[in-house]
Parts: structure tokens; sequence; C-alpha cells
């Protein structure tokens, strides 16, 4: 018992460092070199010898690495959540059809450029805003579908083809939309859909924060009854958990969180899925209240590390993060069925 | 003795929509303390039904269930958790989870927000454990174990939940034989030691003859029968509720046989160990044994220095042979000469 208790702590002492790492990487490299000594003195407040590198630092890499933090937490744990609640390895936390409504959003705001005679992405800084208020504004709504249908339908499986199902309905209308959007709003549009964790100034990062913050807290207070609901919903209502109730709080918390995230960092792919599957392989334990820490600093060093990766010397910060995130969770999720591990569940 | 659960005219079933269909009615059955009652039928009878009804999971159609003197329906889920564990049929195979980790989980309900547990908690797990005889498991994956293992796993979950009553969906159902008994004495040792009231449903006739304090018979379009299960194969209860063409449920041997078979009287003459599996293999070739001096056939056992059996028939000489398999072979083909001088 004591053995493996040792070896979890070794296991989140050895994450946190890596994050720390990864942080420090995350604000000390990018396109423009500043050694290293000076990066140290910009962060703990002393004077720097040229003045743009503490602008750089302050303005774009630390609300950056930041905001990557949040987002990977964030979205890891709700993928943990997801896989736990529907008892389905498969499942993150775009399996509820939000992201898709984020999606959705945005479309309609550039649709509404497109009719009313100009390109939104003219409107520069006021037109960024008006895109992720569109794309919070559609994630909830379709959040709000879902947690209704959740007191309706007793079936877990149901309220998961109902999800994937509102996810296409959202895509298809997407794809109309699209088409008859001007070039330079698709082209916004899809830039959007790449994902970037560079969107979230200061200002921003004060609704941004808290917002997370509180899905994360959430995620958190969560652990004993997403523990038991592994075990099914008989089982759980039997040790006593009010499945309803549960199960409203569990979506309604990966939905605030999906839907923060995608607003303000765009739909990011893979980071929901991979992660748990990572961390599981990692502790090699099913108890949440190991995961869910253990996950949420895990999906904190791989959105560092998506992050740094997209900006290494040559990409120049072109490479989308939605692209680098699936590069690296695709094999990831192919290793771990290789591994041999049972990625369905077997209910006899 | 005290009353666990107690229906009165209860009437399970599902509801479609907002049609109710009601598998049974009028069930009047009471579960108690101390008592391993084993629910028998046949498939499709609602034995799952009944069970996920006592337990809560469905709701009455009519009739109530009552725990103490209150209703189950005015139970929170909380207070059901301290009153009724459960094992069901389905087995989830959470990836990763230990021994430990299930029958933590089973300790939930005495735990606080986070589900932390507590030394007491923990001696309770290993306790658990270790009464159904894991002990050195603990460990252990769940989907490293063999399917005795597993459900005895459950059953430690159900144990540590600390109820006066365990309700328990085909525990033995995938089992080889040897695992069958083993948890069937595990439950029946439960509820004689520590005084639990144990409800299981299964298709093991013989296992539940032998080791339930009670049955309780559901079939469709019968009532309830419930009792000691001597009583009810003297008053042909089993008989009525296994009845099926061409199947009867034989009262003086307690097993199934084929209705339709041949019964032909042979004499056996013999004692102890022997005398009782050549009768066995005998009637299994549609003979039935018996003291009857003027039978047809006659069967001796000797078991001196080396076994033997001597058939001898109406004509020809005694044979004697050294296995029941040429026994059975000798007697097929005297009785074939039989049938044709006829």
């Amino acid at each position: 018992m004591s053995r493996t208790i040792r070896r979890y702590s070794l296991l989140m002492v050895l994450l946190a460092i890596t994050g720390l790492i990864l942080f420090l990487l995350n604000v000390a490299l990018g396109s423009v070199y500043i050694p290293l000594s000076q990066v140290v003195k910009v962060l703990i407040g002393s004077p720097v010898e040229v003045d743009s590198w503490s602008f750089i630092i302050h303005k774009t890499r630390l609300p950056q690495a930041v905001t990557a933090i949040l987002a990977g937490a964030g979205l890891a744990v709700g993928g943990l959540q997801m896989q736990a609640l529907f008892r389905n390895p498969l499942a993150d936390p775009s399996i509820l059809g939000v992201s898709s409504g984020a999606g959705l959003g945005v479309a309609v705001v550039l649709m509404f450029g497109g009719f009313s005679g100009f390109a939104l992405s003219a409107l520069g800084w006021l037109g960024h805003l008006t895109v992720t208020m569109a794309a919070f504004m559609g994630a909830m709504v379709v959040l709000f579908l879902i947690l209704i249908l959740a007191n309706r339908l007793r079936d877990n499986a149901m309220l998961l083809i109902v999800g994937i199902m509102v996810g296409y309905a959202a895509s298809a209308l997407v794809g109309i939309l699209k088409f008859y959007s001007m070039k330079e709003d698709v082209h916004s549009f899809v830039i959007w859909g790449l994902g970037s964790f560079s969107s979230v100034s200061w200002v921003r990062m004060q609704v941004f924060f808290p917002v997370v913050l509180i899905g994360l807290v959430g995620a958190i207070l969560l652990i004993k009854p997403l523990n038991i609901m592994t075990l099914g919903d008989e089982y759980a209502s039997n040790l006593g958990v009010n499945i309803n109730r549960a199960r409203f709080w569990v979506l309604a918390c990966t939905g605030i969180l999906t839907a923060t995230i995608t607003a303000f960092c765009g739909p990011i792919a893979f980071l929901g899925l991979a992660v748990p599957h990572l961390t599981k392989g990692l502790f090699r334990t099913s108890n949440q209240q190991i995961l869910v820490p253990a996950v949420m600093v895990a999906g904190s060093i791989l959105a560092l590390f998506c992050n740094l990766t997209a900006r290494l010397p040559g990409f120049d910060g072109a490479l989308p993060i939605n692209a680098v995130t699936s590069m690296i969770g695709a094999p990831v999720v192919i290793y771990v069925i290789l591994r041999g591990r049972k990625l369905i569940q077997l209910n006899v | 003795m005290r009353e666990l659960i107690v229906t009165s005219d209860l009437a399970v079933g599902y509801q479609q929509g907002k049609k109710e269909n009601a598998l049974h009615s009028n069930i009047n059955v009471k579960l108690i303390q101390g008592e391993f009652v084993c629910l028998l039928g046949p498939n499709g009878a609602g034995k799952s039904t009944l069970l996920k009804t006592m337990a809560g999971f469905i709701s009455v159609l009519g009739g109530n269930v009552f725990i103490g003197d209150k209703k189950l329906s005015d139970y929170s889920n909380k207070e059901k958790a301290s009153q009724i564990a459960v094992v069901l049929t389905e087995r989830p195979m959470v990836p990763n989870m230990t021994v430990y980790d299930l029958v933590a989980l089973g300790r939930s309900p005495f735990t606080g927000f986070f589900g932390r547990l507590r030394g007491v908690d923990k001696k309770a797990v290993l306790r658990a454990i270790s009464t159904v005889g894991l002990e050195g498991f603990e460990l252990r994956n769940l989907m490293q174990l063999s399917d005795g293992e597993r459900q005895k796993a459950f059953i430690a979950k159900a144990l540590v939940q600390e109820t006066p009553a365990i309700l328990l969906d085909e525990p033995t159902a995938f089992l080889d034989l040897p695992s069958r008994v083993e948890i069937m004495h595990l439950l029946k040792n439960l509820a004689h030691k520590q005084q639990k009231g144990i409800l299981l449903s299964t298709h093991d006739l013989d296992l539940a003859l032998q080791t339930a304090d009670k049955v309780w018979l559901l079939a469709n379009g019968l009532p309830m029968e419930t009792g000691v299960p001597e009583d009810l194969v003297l008053t042909n209860e089993f008989r009525k509720f296994f009845e099926r063409e061409g199947i009867l449920f034989d009262n003086a041997t307690g097993r199934f046989t084929m209705a339709n078979a041949h019964v032909k009287s042979i004499r056996l003459i013999g004692k102890g160990v022997e005398f009782k599996w050549v009768s066995r293999a005998l009637s299994r070739s549609g003979f039935t044994t018996s003291d009857d001096p003027f039978s047809r056939f006659q069967v001796e056992i000797r078991s001196n220095e080396q076994r033997e059996y001597i058939l001898s028939g109406p004509s020809g000489k005694p044979m004697r042979l050294r296995t029941i398999e040429d026994l059975l072979q000798q007697l097929k083909i005297a009785d074939e000469q039989y049938k044709l001088t006829e």
C-alpha cells in the first residue's frame, strides 16, 4: 500500500518539475532571442537591458503560457470526466457537442458580417472580441440543451448519441454558413478553428482565468461521485450517489470548461482524449482522487509542450496549435491501443 | 428475527413510456435477518426485475416494498445505501482498478466529501477482502482475476457496505462448478455467521436445494411460492414450477429427468458408494433400481478385493464385468436380445 503511495507522490513531483521547466522554456524561448538571465530578471521584476524584452515577456509569452496551462488542465480534466461518466475510453470534452456549438456561434457572427457587406475580420480587436463572445454563446446554448436532455434521458448512451448528433447538426449549419460567407471571413473562421493560446491578453485573462478556475475546482469537488460512477449507474446509486444530480454537475463542469476554453482558444483537439490515457498509463490507477489532479498537471504539461513545439525556430509561430496537439495526440492513442490495453469496456 | 425487506401486494415490471408492463403482481415475501434465500425460476420470469425493484432501481408498479416500517420509496439514496447492498449481473471492468480500489468504493457511504478512507475504513476493506478469501489479492487488477475471484471481489464490495441485507443477481452465472459451490457456501456462511439477510437469484437448482434456508419460486403465470426447499419438494411445488414439455422434477431424487424416457426395472444388489454410482449410471440408461427379485435383470456389486459387477438376465449365464462402462454395454446388448425374443 505505502509503496504505491510513494510511487504516486514521486510521479506527481516529477510531473510538477517537468511542468515548471516547460513553463520557463515557454517564457524563455520564442522568435526573439532573450538571454536566460534576463528572462529570470523580468520574471522577478528587476530592470533589464532592453525594454522590449520585458514587453515581449509580459505582454506575449507570459499570458500565452498561463493560457496553455489553464486550457491544458481544463480540457484534460474534462476528458477524464467524460470518459468516467460515459464509461467510454473514446469520450472527450467535445463529445457533448459543446465545441461544435462554439463553432456555430462563430460562424453565425461571420455570416452576419457577410450579409451586412463587410468582412468582420476587418474590425480587428473588436471583431476578435465578438468572435469570442459568439463562440461562448454558441457553446452555452448547446450545453443547456444537453443539460435539459440529461434530466430527461436516464440512459447515458442515449445522451452520448444526442451529443454527437447535436455536434453533427452544428457542423452542417457551419458548412452552409461557410458556403455563403465571404472569403476573408471563411479564412478567419479557419484560423479560429486551428486554435491558439496567444489570443488571451491580460484583459481577457480577467474573464478566462476565474471561469476556468471555477471549472477546475468543480472537477475536484466532483471527485467522489465521479469515482463511484465508474462502476455504472446502478452500483453508484446503491452506494448513495444521486445519479441525476451528479451527472448534471459533471456535465456542467466539463461543459463550462470546454465552452470557455473553446471560446478563447478555439477548438483544441485531442488534448482531452490523449491526456487521460497518458496519465492512466503512467499512474496505473483507476482512483479519481489521484487521476484528477494528475490529469490536470499532465494536461498543462502537454499544452505547454505543444505550444513550445508550435513556436520552434523555423515555424516562427506559424504552426497552429491544433495541428501540434493532434500530431502528438494521435500517436499516443495508437500507442495505447497497441500496448494491448482494453479500450472498449467489456460489460458482461 | 428481524424482518429486513417486506413486500406487500407488490407488482413488478417495466414502464415503457406511459404503458405499464407488469410481469408479476401480488408478491408478498419477507427477507429475514440471518436467512439465505434463493430466488429460482425459469429465464424471463422476472427474477432480475424483482431484485431490482427490491433494491430500488426500478419503481414499483403496485403495492409496496418496506424496509423496517418505512416505504423504500421514502428512503433517500444515502439511507438506502445503509440498508441494502447489491451485486449485479453487470461486472464493470474499469481499467487499472484493483481489488482494493473496488472494495474501497463500497465504503463510499461512510466516507467524507472527497471519499478518503479513514483508518477504520481501511481496516474494514481489508477485513472484507479476507472474509471472501481474497487475502493477498488486494493489489491485483480486476481484469487479471478469474470470474470466480472477481465475483468474490464484488461480494466484498457489498460486504464492506455493512448493510443488513445483500441482494445478488445471478452471482454464480458464468462460473465453473467449484467456484459456484464456493460462492454459494460463502454467501450461506455470511448469512449465518454475520446474521445478514441474503437474497440471490440463480439457476443452480441443485446448489440452491442444498444450501438455501428458504426458496422463492417465480414463474410466469403462477403465484409466487416461498418456503423451505424440502417442503416445496414434498408439496409438488417444484414439479409445478419447472414443468416443461418432456422434463420432470423427480421428487425422489431431487433431479430433473426426461419424462418420456422408457423406464425399466432392474434389481441392484450392493451397498455404499458403489451402489450409489451404479444406480445413477443405470438410471441414466433408463433403468430404475429396485429390490424386486422378479426383475428382468439383476446386477450384483462385489467389492471385496477387486470390484466386480455381475450381470444376470432372464437367459444366459451371469457375466462378470470390471467397469460400469462394460456393464452398461452388456446390459444394452442383453436388453436388445430380450426385446427380439419377446
